[in-house]
């Protein structure tokens, strides 16, 4: 494998432009939106996008100048073709498809949730890994098979992240809920019971949230902070290990925002130590969305020829991670 | 003799019969670890008997206490292992009439099924409950059909046959299976 990819992430919040070569991340730029009230706007997300691309997509340049890489040496433009918010995922198209005509150089349309995947696997020694991929909007246990990524369960409604951001706002809280409800949990070891829903594989978080919302009325809110942390953790950790029993695989990767949260890493390690496999959770900076990840997967599909055309690359707000044939594992 | 060290317990071969112990798990809380494990042994008795009574062979329980299950054991091959279109079809059957019994398996796999002289044994159902909603069919069906499709390259033809024999005992199966239909397509964003 060998070249240099500049990649554009901005599938929601996070905006981040990185470039990067077979040996490391040269240079990253980020620009996060925040939302002054309640949860993200898809509509003002794609107009923070819309206004900062071209400044990160400067900065970056400037930044691996620094390092000696100059545009010339980018061999391709990867961006994050779907899952996410479809106006943002425009604008981000957008943005590289100009930039692939300015550079002459070709796109590479990223699946977003395999980008995780393979930033992980590039970071940590996790070869063949069962991943467990958790954030805002997503909550997916994958692991490859015969050519592809298969999603062995997946939440039903909504995405892990978005349920704990949801409780929160209900109680309160300003956005991103998650850490807050993470210190808020320290606090408390009153365990209130709150619905475990488990369908073969799949999960459902809505109907958690709504309770833990409900839960609010009689109990303290560290209280229901810890007890919906506990059962929803218990959910996703009972399902990666159905998927390690299935798959016979011995690597768990830890990937996602959510993915920061340290009873869930330690649920985790609990788990996978009594199975005697492997955890691998990569730093901080490569676990939430991050341009990087774009970055490296665009390496990888370049090198082993996988790029398209300007007028292939339309954004799939609803692309799934195992419509993707993957081109860049032996 | 130890047949299998599974997710969520451990399988055991004891004088011809077989002994499903959950084990606790430690990285869940004590209380919420026994109440799930408690729940699901209590499902899995009751609804394992309650589906013989539909005619959908399942392995005879002899005793439960706590946590563990003394039942039947079904010496055959995993379906997995076997599968087919004429089998899935044959399995399409028995779903319909578990859904039309007011069951929902909750964990329908191709490794919960058994084959044995010829007959298709129904195993593992401690996520069982009872419910006669399309949602909740339309969920068990959904689950079987990721199965195929993230363990058996013919999923397409599966599917099919399955739907078949859905269809053939089951007279609910077309709204279902356009509910499955939906599921698959929601999107992850709002
Ligand atoms: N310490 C934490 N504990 C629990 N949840 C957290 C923690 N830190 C962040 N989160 C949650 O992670 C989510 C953000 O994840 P991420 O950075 O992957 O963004 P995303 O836009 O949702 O990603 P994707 O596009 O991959 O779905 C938010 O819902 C936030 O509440
Ligand atoms: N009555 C039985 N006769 C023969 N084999 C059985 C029987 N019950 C279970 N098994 C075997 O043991 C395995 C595990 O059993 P079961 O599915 O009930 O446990 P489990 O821990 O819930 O599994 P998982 O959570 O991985 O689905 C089955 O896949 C099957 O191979
Ligand atoms: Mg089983």
């Amino acid at each position: 494998m060998k070249g240099t990819v500049l990649g554009i992430e901005g599938t929601a919040w996070n905006l981040s432009a990185a470039i990067v070569n077979e040996k490391d991340v040269i240079a990253e730029v980020t620009d996060t939106y925040s939302p002054a009230t309640g949860g993200i706007h898809p509509r003002e997300a794609a107009q923070h996008h819309a206004r900062y691309a071209s400044t990160v997509i400067r900065k970056v340049l400037e930044e691996a100048k620094r390092k000696g890489i100059t545009p010339s040496d980018i061999d391709a433009i990867a961006f994050s073709q779907g899952p996410g918010l479809g106006a943002c995922l425009r604008t981000v198209a957008t943005a590289a498809r100009m930039l692939a005509i300015k550079f002459n150089v070709p796109l590479v349309g990223v699946n977003h949730c395999l980008a995780h995947i393979e930033i992980g696997r590039w970071k940590t020694p996790a070869r063949d890994p069962v991943t467990l991929y958790v954030s805002g909007a997503n909550s997916q246990v994958l692991a490859y098979r015969m050519g592809r990524y298969r999603v062995f369960g997946e939440t039903l409604d909504i995405g892990l992240g978005n349920a704990f951001d949801k409780f929160a706002r209900s109680a309160g809280l300003s956005h991103p809920g998650g850490p807050k409800i993470e210190q808020l949990a320290k606090k408390s070891t009153n365990y209130i019971p709150l619905p475990y829903v488990v369908k073969g594989m799949d999960l459902s978080f809505s109907g958690l949230s709504t309770a833990a919302t409900e839960a609010l009325k009689r109990n303290s809110l560290e209280d229901v902070c810890y007890s919906l942390q506990e059962t929803a953790f218990s959910m996703i950790v009972e399902v990666t290990e159905r998927a390690l029993a299935h798959t016979g695989k011995n690597e768990v990767l830890l990937a996602g925002g959510v993915g920061a949260n340290m009873r869930l890493r330690e649920m985790l390690d609990i788990m996978c130590s009594d199975r005697g496999v492997s955890f691998h959770v990569p730093e901080k900076r490569y676990m939430g969305d991050n341009g990087a990840m774009i970055a490296y997967l665009g390496l990888l599909m370049y090198s082993s020829g996988d790029v398209m055309s300007i007028e292939n690359s339309h954004v799939n707000p609803n692309f799934r991670p195992d419509d993707v044939d993957v081109t860049w594992l032996e | 003799m130890e047949l299998t060290n599974g997710a969520e317990a451990t399988v055991k071969l004891e004088g011809g019969y077989l002994t499903k112990d959950r084990v606790a798990k430690r990285y869940r809380l004590r209380e919420l670890d026994e109440r799930i494990r408690k729940e699901r042994t209590k499902a899995e008795s009751r609804l394992m008997s309650e589906a013989r009574r539909l005619g959908i062979p399942t392995p005879i329980i002899y005793d439960v206490e706590n946590s563990v299950i003394r039942m039947q054991y079904i010496p055959g091959t995993p379906l997995k292992h076997v599968i087919n279109d004429e089998l899935s079809e044959r399995l399409g059957k028995l779903v319909g009439l578990l859904h039309t019994g007011g069951i929902i398996h909750g964990d329908l796999t191709t490794s919960n099924l058994i084959l044995y002289n010829d007959r298709l044994y129904m195993i593992d159902f401690g996520l069982s409950f009872m419910n006669c909603g399309v949602e909740a069919r339309g969920v068990d069906v959904h689950v079987l059909f990721q199965t195929f499709e993230s363990t058996h390259h013919d999923h397409k033809s599966l599917t099919e046959a399955f739907c078949r024999g859905y269809r053939h005992v089951f007279t609910g199966a077309d709204e279902v299976l356009d509910r499955v239909t939906e599921i698959e397509k929601r999107g992850r964003y709002a």
